[in-house]
C-alpha cells in the first residue's frame, strides 16, 4: 500500500512528523539519490559522503517542501544544492574541486572494459564546464525533462536547451580530438 | 557518428556508471536518527521553540529576545532598555545552537561583533523553489516588562501584559565567524513593540547576500553602528517553521466490574475532528497515530436515522438497543442513541456569525486559507438576509476585516474573504477578544451568536497559556456566545487545543480537509452546529449487578465525568445542536457469561440480591440553552430492548474500526474484514455517501495494517 502512495503525500506526511512516511520515502529514493550523487561527483567515496549529507539534512529540508512541485524535482534541487555546497567546501582543499577530477582512482577499476568506459566518461565530463555537466547529468543521467531540469536548476527552459546544445558541441570537439590522435 | 550518438554515449556511460552504494543501511539509519532528532528531540532541553499545546508558539523565541535585551542592556554604550523600545536599532540576532538542534540561547551581535574577517568559506545557498512566506509570531510584552525581563530568568515565560510584540522574518542557519560551528541566527527580522511607529528592533540583510552584514542603526540618533560580522548561510527558513501535531486522548476505557463501580458517567461529544484526521492519514497511505483516534468521534461523524422526539417534552429522544457483540460471543452491546429535535428551518432564529480567521503565514497552503474561503463562500448561500456576518482576522493589524454585515450583502462579504491573505502582525488573543466583542455587539434577544474560529494549528500565539485561554473562553460561553473550531491543514494541527477550545466554548471541533468535508460541516449541518437545543448533556448509566458483571464504555475517554458531577449543574458538558445525534456504546458482560474477565473475590462473598431483570438504568441530564438548571430523563435498559438495525450495525462497525485503529485489546480475532462485512450490512440509505467512504477507509486500513 505504501508503495502506491504518492511521493508528495509521503513527503508532506514526513514533513508533518510521520516517521514511517519518511522511512518509506527515503528507501524509495535512496538509490536514485546515490546514483545522482555519483553522477555529480564521479567518485564513489565522494558520492557516499554527499548522499549522507543529503540524508541527514532531509528531515529538516522537508519542512520547506510545499507539495507544489513534484517531490523528485524538489529532491534533485536539494541534492544539487548539497552537491554544490560540497564542491565549494572542497574548493579549499586540494582535492578535485568540482567532481570528476579524481580520475586516477577511477582508472583502477577492476574491469578493464569498465575502466575504459569510465575513462571516456571521466574525460567527457571533465571537458564540460560545471553548468553544462550538471545539466547533462540531469537530462542524460537522470532522464528528467528539460522543463524539470529548468525548475531544478532555477533557470529557464531555453537555458537548458542551450546548455544541451553546448554539451553536444563539446562532445563533438572531444571526439574530433580523439580521432585526430 | 552524429551529435545524437555523442549524447547517447554519454547517457549510456552515465547510466551504467554508478557503483553499488556501500553505506546505504548506515545512511538510512542516520537519516531516521536525524528525523527523530528533528521531530522528537527526545532528550535535552525543551528550549527549541516547538509549539505544543502547553507552550505558546513564540515562547522560545521570546525568551531569546529577553536574553538579547539583557545582553544589550549590559553594554553601557547602548541606550537604556526602555529607550531601546522606542529607539529602533538594527541588529543581527545570533542564536547559538547546541549541536544542530539542541537548546538555543539567544545572544546578541555584540558578543561576536569582533569576529574574524570573512572566512574563506562563504557559501550562500538560495532555494528559489521553496518560497516561504514571512511567518508572524505574536508575543505580548510591555515597557515595564522589558526591564523586568532583563533580570528575570529568560526560561520562565511571563505572561501578564497587555500590549503586544510581534516578530517577522526568517531564521538562518549557518556559520558565524571562523569557528565552524553551525548556529541559528536571524537577519532580516523585525521586532515590533505595540505602539512603536516602526520596527523597534530590526535586522536587515545589508549586503549582497553572502559576506558580512552590517549592524545598521536606524534613524534614531545616538545609537551607534556596530562592526560587521562574517557569516555564511547554510539554510534559510521562515521564523518558527517547526511542525508538530498533538492529539488529545487517554488510555482506552478498561473493563469495569459492576459490583465495584456500578455507575458510568460521561459527557456527550458531537465533535467529528478525529474521523477526518483518520481519513486524511489513511488517504495519504499510513495508519493514523493511535492517539488521533477517538472512537466516539468516529461513530458520531455519521448521521443515523434514530427516531426523532415528538413535540412534547425534551428536545431529544434516547433510543436504547441491546444486541450481540460482533467481536465477543459472551458479551452484549448496549447502544444508546440520542436524536436531537430536527430543526424547523423556517423558524430558526437569526444567526450572528463571527468568522475568526487565522491568517498567519502558514495558512497560505491550498488546503488552508483557500479551502477556508471556499468553505465559507459555500456556507453563505445557506444564510438568510436577517443573519449577520462579521470577519475578524487574527494575524492582521486591524483585526476587524468586516464589520457586521447582513448576509444578503454577499458581494461585500465575498470581497472581504477574497482579500484575506496570509501575513501581518497582531495577537491571537487580541483577535479572540475582538471576535467576542463583535459578537456581543451583534447579539439581540432571541438571536444566536457564534464565533467560528478557523485555524491550522496552535491558536495560543498570544499571551495565553492553553489553560488561561480555556477559562477565558469558558467565561465568554456564559455570556451566550458560542465558539466552534475548524481545523485546516495538517502539520502543526494542535488537536488537543482545538478540542479544549470547542469543549469549553460549547461548540464543535471539526477538521476540514476537503471541500466535501466543508460542505458536511458547514452547510449540511449548518443548523445542527449552530443552534444549540440542549446544553450540558450528561449521560449516566447505572448497571444492575444482578444482571451485568462487567461493562466497558467504548470511546469517550476524554469525556469522562465523575459520578457526582452528573447532578452538579456547574459542571460543563457537551451540547447537542438541532438535528445532532449522539451515539454511545457499552460492551456489557452478563452475569454468568464465559466472557467475564474478572474472577469473583474470595473474601467478599455477599451475593447480590436480584431485585430487577433490568440491565441498567439510563439517566440523561440536560439544560435548556441559556438555562442554569438541568432536567432529567430516565429510562431503564432491559435485555429485550430493540433489535439490530442498519443504524446500530453501522455504528458498531465504526466503533470496531476505531478500536482496531487504536490497537484495542478487547477485539480478539475480529479484524478489518469483519468490520467491512458488518459495515456493509449497515449501509442503509447513505444519501451522502459517508458510509461508503468509511468502508473504503476500512479497506485502506486493512491493506496498510498488513
Amino acid at each position: 500500500m505504501r508503495m502506491t502512495t504518492s511521493d508528495n503525500a509521503l513527503a508532506l506526511a514526513a514533513a508533518g512528523g510521520d516517521r514511517d512516511a519518511f522511512g518509506a520515502l527515503l528507501s524509495r529514493h535512496y538509490d536514485r539519490l546515490f546514483g545522482f550523487a555519483w553522477r555529480m561527483t564521479g567518485d564513489q567515496t565522494e558520492a557516499e559522503d554527499l548522499t549522507q549529507d543529503i540524508c541527514l539534512a532531509l528531515p529538516r529540508k522537508l519542512g520547506g517542501f510545499r507539495g507544489d512541485a513534484q517531490f523528485t524535482t524538489w529532491l534533485y534541487r536539494v541534492a544539487m544544492n548539497a552537491a554544490h555546497d560540497r564542491r565549494r567546501r572542497a574548493a579549499t582543499r586540494t582535492r578535485a574541486a568540482d567532481g570528476w577530477g579524481d580520475w586516477e582512482q577511477n582508472r583502477q577499476a577492476a574491469n578493464a572494459e569498465t575502466a575504459d568506459a569510465l575513462d571516456w566518461l571521466t574525460q567527457a565530463m571533465q571537458t564540460l564546464k560545471p553548468d553544462l555537466r550538471d545539466t547533462a547529468t540531469l537530462i542524460l543521467g537522470e532522464d528528467v525533462t528539460q522543463a524539470e531540469a529548468a525548475q531544478i536548476m532555477g533557470v529557464s527552459e531555453g537555458t537548458i536547451a542551450w546548455r544541451m546544445s553546448e554539451v553536444k558541441k563539446a562532445l563533438r570537439a572531444q571526439r574530433a580530438s580523439e580521432e585526430a590522435q | 557518428m552524429t551529435d545524437k550518438d555523442d549524447l547517447n554515449d554519454l547517457k549510456a556511460a552515465l547510466r551504467s556508471g554508478p557503483p553499488t552504494p556501500a553505506r546505504k543501511p548506515a545512511h538510512l539509519d542516520a537519516a531516521m536518527q536525524a528525523f527523530d532528532n528533528f521531530h522528537d528531540q527526545p532528550q535535552g532541553s525543551p528550549a527549541t521553540a516547538r509549539p505544543t499545546s502547553d507552550r505558546s508558539k513564540g515562547t522560545g523565541f521570546w525568551n531569546g529576545v529577553g536574553t538579547m535585551l539583557t545582553a544589550m542592556t549590559s553594554r553601557a554604550a547602548l541606550a537604556t532598555t526602555s529607550a531601546l523600545v522606542t529607539a529602533g536599532l538594527a541588529v543581527v540576532l545570533i542564536v547559538p545552537m547546541d549541536g544542530a538542534f539542541g537548546p538555543r540561547d539567544l545572544a546578541v551581535a555584540p558578543k561576536v561583533a569582533q569576529a574574524e574577517q570573512v572566512d574563506a568559506e562563504i557559501v550562500m545557498i538560495d532555494e528559489p523553489m521553496i518560497e516561504s512566506p514571512v511567518i508572524v509570531e505574536e508575543m505580548a510584552m510591555d515597557d515595564a516588562m522589558v526591564t523586568e525581563r532583563s533580570e528575570a530568568d529568560a526560561a520562565a515565560p511571563q505572561m501578564h501584559v497587555s500590549t503586544g510584540v510581534s516578530v517577522t522574518g526568517y531564521v538562518e542557519r549557518g556559520i558565524i565567524g571562523g569557528n565552524g560551528v553551525e548556529t541559528e541566527f536571524h537577519q532580516d527580522i523585525d521586532i515590533i513593540f505595540d505602539g512603536a511607529p516602526q520596527p523597534s528592533i530590526s535586522a536587515k540583510r545589508s549586503t549582497n547576500g553572502a559576506g558580512s552584514v552590517g549592524l545598521l542603526s536606524s534613524e534614531a540618533p545616538g545609537v551607534r553602528t556596530l562592526p560587521p560580522i562574517a557569516y555564511r548561510i547554510i539554510e534559510r527558513r521562515p521564523a518558527s517553521s517547526v511542525d508538530t501535531e498533538t492529539f488529545a486522548n487517554a488510555e482506552e476505557n478498561p473493563v469495569t466490574i459492576v459490583a465495584e463501580t456500578p455507575v458510568s458517567t460521561f459527557s456527550t461529544d458531537v465533535d467529528t475532528a478525529s474521523y477526518s484526521v483518520v481519513r486524511q492519514s489513511l488517504m495519504s497511505g499510513h495508519l493514523p497515530p493511535r492517539d488521533a483516534v477517538r472512537v466516539e468521534e468516529m461513530v458520531n461523524y455519521f448521521p443515523y436515522a434514530y427516531p426523532a422526539p415528538d413535540d412534547s417534552g425534551a428536545p431529544f429522544l434516547p433510543t436504547v438497543t441491546v444486541t450481540g457483540t460482533p467481536w465477543n460471543d459472551g458479551t452484549q452491546l448496549v447502544h444508546i442513541g440520542l436524536q436531537g429535535e430536527l430543526p424547523e428551518l423556517a423558524e430558526r432564529p437569526p444567526l450572528n456569525l463571527v468568522f475568526l480567521i487565522d491568517t498567519s503565514g502558514s495558512m497560505q497552503n491550498a488546503n488552508k486559507l483557500p479551502l477556508l474561503k471556499q468553505s465559507f463562500r459555500m456556507m453563505l448561500n445557506e444564510l438568510r438576509p436577517e443573519d449577520q456576518v462579521a470577519i475578524v482576522t487574527y494575524a492582521g493589524r486591524s483585526g476587524l476585516a468586516l464589520a457586521p454585515t447582513s448576509a444578503s450583502d454577499r458581494a461585500t462579504i465575498i470581497n472581504t474573504l477574497d482579500r484575506l491573505h496570509a501575513g501581518g502582525p497582531t495577537g491571537g488573543q487580541a483577535g479572540l477578544n475582538q471576535a467576542y466583542a463583535v459578537a456581543e455587539s451583534m447579539a439581540q434577544d432571541g438571536e444566536v451568536s457564534r464565533i467560528l474560529l478557523a485555524t491550522d494549528g496552535d491558536f495560543n500565539v498570544g499571551q495565553f497559556t492553553p489553560e488561561a485561554l480555556k477559562s477565558y473562553i469558558a467565561d465568554k460561553r456564559d455570556t451566550g456566545t458560542y465558539l466552534s473550531v475548524l481545523g485546516f491543514g495538517r502539520g502543526n494541527l494542535d488537536d488537543a487545543t482545538m478540542q479544549a477550545l470547542a469543549q469549553n466554548g460549547n461548540g464543535q471541533a471539526a477538521y476540514i480537509d476537503t471541500l466535501s468535508e466543508a460542505r458536511k460541516v458547514l452547510v449540511d449541518q449548518l443548523t445542527g452546529a449552530l443552534f444549540p437545543i440542549a446544553g450540558d448533556v450528561k449521560v449516566q448509566v447505572e448497571f444492575n449487578p444482578a444482571q451485568i458483571a462487567e461493562y466497558r464504555l467504548i470511546g469517550y475517554e476524554t469525556r469522562a465525568l465523575r459520578r457526582e458531577d452528573f447532578n452538579n449543574d456547574k459542571v460543563d458538558a457537551g451540547d447537542i445542536g438541532a438535528g445532532h445525534r449522539v451515539t454511545a456504546l457499552y460492551e456489557v458482560t452478563p452475569v454468568g457469561s464465559d466472557a467475564v474477565l474478572n474472577d469473583p473475590l474470595r473474601y467478599q462473598t455477599e451475593s447480590v440480591e436480584n431485585v430487577s431483570d433490568e440491565y441498567g438504568y439510563l439517566r440523561l441530564r440536560w439544560k435548556e440553552p441559556g438555562s442554569g438548571t438541568s432536567q432529567l430523563i430516565e429510562t431503564p435498559i432491559t435485555a429485550d430492548m430493540g433489535a439490530a438495525t442498519t443504524e446500530t450495525r453501522f455504528a458498531t462497525a465504526i466503533a470496531g474500526f476505531g478500536q482496531l485503529l487504536r490497537g484495542s485489546g478487547y477485539l480478539g480475532d475480529w479484524g478489518y474484514t469483519d468490520a467491512i462485512d458488518l459495515a456493509n450490512t449497515g449501509r442503509g440509505e447513505d444519501a451522502f455517501g459517508y458510509r461508503a467512504e468509511a468502508i473504503q477507509l476500512m479497506r485502506l486500513a486493512e491493506s496498510l495494517s498488513q
